[in-house]
C-alpha cells in the first residue's frame, strides 16, 4: 500500500504488470462499463482511457464512521477492482489498508498533495463532527475538519462515500451530540459526488471511481449530487416483488403467510418507495441478494434521515414534538375529533346566542306562511 | 309583522360553481384513495398476482384524480381574472382596510357569537366574507403544496413533461419521505378545512335564512332590497334605525 510509483504508469499497464492478461482486462473494461451505466458502444472508449490514461491518485480520508464503506469496496466483484484500483494503484492513503503507519503514512500524504495538486481525488468516508471544536474525531493529533479543509484544497473532485459523508447518518441522527457534518457543508468550493448508502454498494463504488479515471470527469449527477446511473431510480420501482404492491398483496406481520408467500414488505415499513438506490437491479455481494429479497423491509439507508423517519417496521411516519408513538393519523384523527366537538358546541352556543334574532325570523317567516294565497 | 324585501342576485357563476363542485368531488376521491394508499386494507385473496391489480387501480384513480384536480384549480385562475366581482382574485386577498373591518367584524359576530348593538346592512357580506376569502387563500396554498409534493413524488415514473416539472421537489425537500409526510398531513388540513367549512355554510343558512348553501347551486343569493342601486332616485336606499328585527 502507499507505494508511488515516480515513474507514472497508465491502468492498462499496471493491470498487465500484475498478471491479468488482456482478456482479464476487456472483461473488466466491459463488466465496469455495464455497471456505470454506459453503451456497449462506450466499452472501447473505456478501453482506450484505460490503456492511456496515468494513474490518478487517490485519497482516502477517514472521519466518524465505521469503515463499512472500505468494506464493501473491497468485495466488489470484479479482483481487478480490489487488485489494481484500491490495492495496487490509485489509493495514496486510507487508514484501514496502508501498509505504512504513524508519520511515514503522514508524508506520504503529504507528498500525494504537494505533487499531484490539483489532480488527485479526495474520497471521504465519515462525517465531520463539528461539536466541541471538532474534538470528537481526531487523526494525528488534528481535528477532521483541519485534515478535510486541507485535503480538499488541492482535490480535483471530492467523492464523499457513504452516507455520513453525504448527509450525516446515524451520527447526525437526532439530537446530533457531535454535530456532525457532511462534507458539502463544509466544503463548497469543489465539485462533490455524494454516493449516500450505508454502505454504498461496492459495484457502484468502483463504477464510480473508474468513470472519473476514464472519462476525466464527474459522471451525470442529480440535484442532491448523486450519480444518476445508480440513484435514478427507487428501490420500489425495481423491486422483483413490486408485483404483490400493485396487486395488493402486502406481508400484514413478519411471521404470517404472506411473509411466507415473499408478499409486499410495504405495511411493514419497507423504505422502498422512498429511497433512490441500485439495490433491486445490482443487488449485493456478488448479486446474490438484497435485504427486501431475504424478507426484510428496506430501512432507507440512502435517503437522508433515515434513522430519525420513524420506526423502520412501520408504515408511517411518527413526527417530532408530538410523542414518540404519534403518527400524523393518531395526531390527525384526535385534531378532527376535536374540531367536531368545537363545531358541535359553537353550533349550540350560536342558537343561544342569537336567539332573539333567530325567534323574530322564524315568527316573520310563519306570518308569511299563513298569508300565502294558494 | 313585516319581513324585509330582498332581490335574487347573480353571484356564483357556472364556471366557479362547476369548479366548486368538482373540487369537492376530487377531494373526496383523492382523500379516500390517499389513506388507502397510505394504508392499505388487508385484502386476502386466493388469485395469483398477475391476475389482481387492485392497488395499482387505487393508484391509478389518485393519479388520474390529482390532474383533474389540477386542471380544475388553473381554469379556476384563469376565471379569477375574467369572471365577476365575486370570482375576481382580489377576493382571496381581503387585506384593503375595508375587507379587515369585516374580518373584524365576522370574528366577533360569527366566530364569537356576540351580537351586534347596532345592526348595519353593509356587514352581511354578498360573496365571501374576509375570514372566509382568507381560509380559501390558505386553502389554495395547500392545494398548491399538494400539488407541488404530489407530482413531485409522482415525477419520477412519469411519462409526461408536465409532472416531470415538479422533479426537484423531493429532492429540495430532502428526500421522498419528507415529502410523503408534508403531502399525509397537508391531506388531514384539507380535512379540517372541510369540517369548518360546510358547517359555516349552514351556519349562515341558518342563522341568516338567505340561500347560502342553495347559492352553490344555483349561484344566486338574496340581498336585501336596500342595497341594490335603483334607478329612480326616490327608491333611493333611507337608513333606518337599526334594531334587532332588521334581521327579519
Amino acid at each position: 500500500m502507499a507505494t508511488r510509483n515516480d515513474k507514472r504508469e497508465t491502468y492498462y499497464e499496471s493491470i498487465i504488470k500484475q498478471g491479468y492478461s488482456r482478456r482479464d482486462f476487456m472483461k473488466f473494461a466491459t463488466y465496469i462499463a455495464a455497471y456505470m451505466g454506459v453503451e456497449t458502444s462506450m466499452i472501447g472508449q473505456v478501453v482506450k482511457s484505460l490503456e492511456t490514461t496515468y494513474r490518478v491518485p487517490v485519497i482516502w480520508e477517514h472521519f466518524q464512521e465505521c469503515t463499512c464503506c472500505s468494506e464493501s469496496f473491497i468485495r466488489s466483484d470484479h479482483p481487478i477492482v480490489a487488485d489494481i484500483i484500491l490495492d495496487k494503484i490509485s489509493l495514496d492513503y486510507t487508514l484501514t489498508l496502508m501498509a505504512a503507519s504513524g508519520h511515514q503514512a503522514e508524508k506520504a500524504k503529504h507528498d500525494t498533495m504537494e505533487k499531484y495538486k490539483g489532480e488527485y481525488i479526495l474520497c471521504v468516508e465519515g462525517s465531520v463532527p463539528l461539536g466541541a471544536d471538532g474534538n470528537y474525531c481526531c487523526i494525528a493529533g488534528r481535528s477532521a475538519k483541519d485534515i478535510l479543509v486541507e485535503a480538499a484544497a488541492g482535490a480535483k473532485a471530492i467523492i464523499a462515500w457513504g452516507s455520513c459523508a453525504t448527509n450525516g447518518c446515524v451520527q447526525a441522527a437526532y439530537p446530533n451530540p457531535t454535530e456532525a457534518t457532511p462534507i458539502h457543508k463544509i466544503i463548497k468550493d469543489k465539485p462533490i459526488i455524494r454516493v449516500p448508502g450505508c454502505p454504498p454498494i461496492g459495484e457502484v463504488m468502483a463504477g464510480i471511481i473508474i468513470h472519473m479515471v476514464t472519462f476525466g470527469k464527474l459522471p451525470e449527477l442529480d440535484r442532491m449530487g448523486r450519480p444518476k446511473a445508480f440513484y435514478a431510480k427507487r428501490v420500489h420501482d425495481s423491486c422483483y416483488r413490486r408485483p404483490y404492491y400493485d396487486a395488493g398483496l402486502f406481508v400484514e406481520s413478519f411471521d404470517d403467510e404472506n411473509a411466507k408467500k415473499g408478499y409486499c414488505l410495504y405495511k411493514v415499513g419497507c423504505r422502498g418507495p422512498m429511497t433512490y438506490n441500485s439495490c433491486g437491479t445490482i443487488r449485493w455481494n456478488n448479486g446474490v441478494s438484497f435485504p427486501i429479497q431475504s424478507g426484510h423491509g428496506c430501512i432507507g439507508c440512502s435517503e437522508e434521515n433515515f434513522w430519525d423517519n420513524g420506526p423502520f417496521y412501520e408504515r408511517l411516519t411518527s413526527l417530532h414534538g408530538f410523542g414518540i408513538e404519534s403518527s400524523a393519523d393518531t395526531i390527525g384523527k384526535v385534531a378532527a375529533g376535536a374540531l367536531a366537538g368545537g363545531i358541535a358546541a359553537h353550533a349550540i352556543a350560536a342558537n343561544v346566542s342569537k336567539r332573539k334574532e333567530l325567534r323574530l325570523r322564524t315568527k316573520g317567516g310563519k306570518e308569511n306562511e299563513k298569508k300565502l294565497d294558494l | 309583522m313585516i319581513t324585509k324585501n330582498f332581490k335574487r342576485v347573480y353571484v356564483w357563476e357556472l364556471p366557479v360553481r362547476i369548479f366548486h363542485w368538482v373540487n369537492v368531488l376530487c377531494i373526496i376521491v383523492l382523500g379516500a384513495t390517499g389513506f388507502i394508499i397510505a394504508d392499505p386494507p388487508a385484502i386476502m385473496s386466493g388469485a395469483e398476482a398477475s391476475e389482481s391489480y387492485w392497488f395499482g387501480t387505487v393508484r391509478y384513480i389518485h393519479f388520474g384524480t390529482a390532474y383533474v384536480f389540477f386542471f380544475n384549480m388553473l381554469m379556476r385562475i384563469y376565471w379569477s381574472f375574467v369572471g365577476n366581482r365575486f370570482a375576481s382574485w382580489r377576493q382571496l386577498f381581503p387585506f384593503t382596510r375595508k375587507a379587515l373591518e369585516n374580518a373584524v367584524h365576522v370574528t366577533k359576530v360569527d366566530v364569537l357569537l356576540q351580537n351586534e348593538k347596532k345592526f348595519d346592512l353593509t356587514n352581511v357580506s354578498v360573496g365571501h366574507n374576509s375570514v372566509a376569502a382568507f381560509s380559501y387563500l390558505v386553502l389554495f396554498f395547500l392545494a398548491l403544496v399538494q400539488v407541488f409534493t404530489g407530482f413531485g413524488l409522482y415525477a419520477d415514473n412519469a411519462g409526461w413533461w408536465l409532472p416531470k416539472l415538479f422533479g426537484w421537489v423531493p429532492q429540495f425537500l430532502g428526500g421522498d419521505f419528507i415529502t410523503r409526510t408534508i403531502h399525509h398531513i397537508v391531506t388531514w388540513l384539507f380535512i379540517f378545512f372541510t369540517l369548518v367549512h360546510v358547517y359555516l355554510v349552514f351556519y349562515h343558512d341558518w342563522l341568516e335564512g338567505r340561500g347560502e348553501v342553495s347559492s352553490m347551486f344555483g349561484g344566486y343569493k338574496f340581498v336585501r332590497d336596500e342595497r341594490l342601486k335603483h334607478d329612480e332616485p326616490e327608491e333611493a336606499p333611507k337608513k333606518e334605525e337599526g334594531s334587532v328585527t332588521e334581521h327579519c
